[in-house]
């Protein structure tokens, strides 16, 4: 297993060193204790649950746990509606973070609050919030309903609107902080030079602070691709339209907990194969 | 600690004993027993009483629990309330506990399968099911059958928690063909959604549907009939006090107890 260390945020074109543990570059080789202890530490408590789920996996049965439709069904939805989610994210989260970077309005500091309540806040009421607001009889759900005969709760779309709301605060947050980090003089130039700014954020913001909105989406993608709480609440659970693999792994929980390893099993591996192959395309694109 | 545990532990053996014996004692003699519990001399008791009970005896327990504080001073009942598969998983994971009140003889098997109780569980309750629907019934619900009306949203417990499986079983005996809009975790979802207003109804049990307060209104089917839950509750094998716990388990069985249970909704055993 490779330590899945977070992507670096501000990504420059330096030379990157392959994922070498090695410390210090040059100078001093020695690694002070104490940081090195409480550091293993760190990496054996992140570690060593995954591999309890390794060592108790029911092997034997796996494969024939692995062809049921349901699990397959689960997956499929799972990854479906984790990258709509993400999408979404990223369609509304890019410009709410530029907005909270790069303009001066009264109340900002509040506003940036509120963006990351939704990170505190315990998924099951995030759900239940959500179903106050967008629910058949919910504040604005009233309306979609009546005027558009849009219904969430209980759809597959329920369930990318339910991931997108407790992902959206990683993304907002990480592309935010990326923002504040990139140098401003760069979208001033180009728009001394005739450039609209709309245009510069097009074409120069964007591209300066791409590393970093790719961070936030693959954090926001995992966020989504194993949120329980919101989704079951406001989509509930249906086999095929609204259970997504979390769900799936904790009714399996109930009455037969080998399945739900070998369930978890199955998004673990997903998850870290998505992950590692969307690592390799960053660290060779720069 | 774990000094400590083995001292108690020792301990624990003889009344471990006496705690089988007794429980097979009580579980053969009817359940008049306990009212008279005040002339028999018993041994002044003290400490924390720990109960696992299922989520939908909460309301019920919790009474019992200040009633058992006010019968023996210097105890306390602590309480924890959860679906009955995940309690019955904690104890299996070696939770301390005294007292295991679970929502169907399914999850308390999961326990003596596992030798954790201290006797044979003993039925202290049952549970039937309802549909429960928007206040006012707008719907005009009345047996399950109207359950598969077109444009009708309606949610169940999944299958793999108890209220599911009772629904499940209703249905089978209705022959009732029923696809609901989502298979909830537990029955405090289910009522959720029909309390919000986002589904029409759901197959709950009447004590959930008592709990609601007048948030839904309860609708009786007679196919509930066929699938009557039955509440088992046990002494725990290694429990720290099972002195107390017994004289819980005693007042949850005695007439006081069952009258608490049967304004909670509960059918007499």
């Amino acid at each position: 297993m490779t330590p899945l260390d977070e992507p670096g945020a501000a990504a420059g074109p330096r030379t990157r060193r392959p994922g070498h543990l090695r410390a210090g570059t040059g100078g001093r080789r020695g690694v002070p204790l104490p940081l090195l202890l409480p550091g293993l530490l760190a990496l054996a408590f992140l570690l060593l649950p995954l591999l309890a789920l390794l060592v108790r996996a029911p092997w034997r049965s796996l494969p024939e746990e692995l062809t049921s439709m349901e699990v397959w069904q689960a997956l499929e939805l799972s990854l479906v509606t984790a990258t709509a989610a993400t999408a979404v994210c990223l369609v509304l989260g890019v410009p709410l973070a530029w907005l909270l970077a790069r303009t001066d309005f009264p109340g900002r500091g509040l506003v940036r609050a509120l963006v990351t309540l939704p990170l505190v806040l315990p998924p099951v009421v995030g759900g239940v919030a959500l179903l106050l607001a967008l629910g058949r009889n919910g504040v604005i759900g009233k309306w979609l309903d009546s005027w558009f005969g849009i219904t969430l709760p209980f759809t597959t779309a329920g369930v990318v609107v339910a991931e997108a709301f407790v992902a959206l605060p990683f993304l907002v947050i990480s592309v935010e902080g990326t923002l504040r980090a990139a140098d401003p003089r760069y979208e001033e130039a180009a728009t001394t030079l005739g450039a609209s700014r709309f245009t510069a954020f097009r074409r120069v913001t964007l591209p300066l602070i791409a590393p970093g909105v790719a961070a936030g989406a693959v954090l926001a993608w995992a966020r989504a691709l194993g949120e329980f709480g919101a989704t079951i609440t406001f989509a509930g659970n249906f086999p095929g339209r609204t259970q997504t693999m979390p769900l799936a792994v904790y009714l399996a929980l109930q009455n037969d907990p080998e399945a739900a390893v070998s369930l978890s099993l199955v998004l673990l591996t997903v998850s870290i194969a998505v992950l590692a192959g969307l690592r390799d395309r960053w660290t060779t694109t720069s | 600690m774990t000094r400590s545990v083995r001292r108690t532990r020792r301990t624990l053996k003889p009344a471990g004993v006496a705690a089988v014996a007794l429980m097979a004692l009580s579980a053969c003699s009817s359940s008049d027993s306990s009212t008279d519990r005040a002339d028999k001399p018993a041994p002044k008791l003290s400490g924390t009483v720990t109960v696992l009970a299922a989520a939908s005896l909460k309301e019920s327990f919790t009474a019992l629990g200040g009633e058992f504080e006010k019968q023996h001073p210097g105890t306390e009942v602590s309480f924890s309330f959860g679906g009955s598969d995940s309690l019955a998983a904690n104890i299996t994971g070696g939770a301390p506990a005294d007292v295991f009140a679970a929502a169907s003889p399914k999850t308390m098997a999961i326990v003596t399968d596992r030798k954790e109780t201290a006797g044979t569980p003993a039925t202290f309750v049952r549970n039937r099911l309802e549909i429960a629907t928007v206040p006012g019934n707008p719907h005009k619900l009345s047996s399950l059958k109207d359950l598969t009306r077109s444009g009708l949203k309606v949610v169940l417990c999944d299958r793999t928690v108890p209220c599911g499986a009772a629904a499940q079983k209703a249905l089978t005996a209705g022959k009732v063909k029923l696809t609901p809009v989502s298979y909830e975790q537990d029955v405090k979802g289910a009522l959720t959604k029909v309390e919000l207003k986002e589904a029409d109804a759901a197959v709950v049990y009447k004590t959930d549907v008592k709990a609601a307060h007048g948030k839904v209104a309860g609708v009786e089917f007679p196919e509930s009939a066929d699938a009557v839950n039955d509440y088992p509750i046990a002494l725990l094998k290694d429990a720290p006090n099972a002195e107390a716990a017994k004289a819980f388990i005693a007042l949850v069985r005695s007439a006081e107890g069952q009258r608490v249970l049967s304004g909670a909704g509960f059918l007499k055993p």
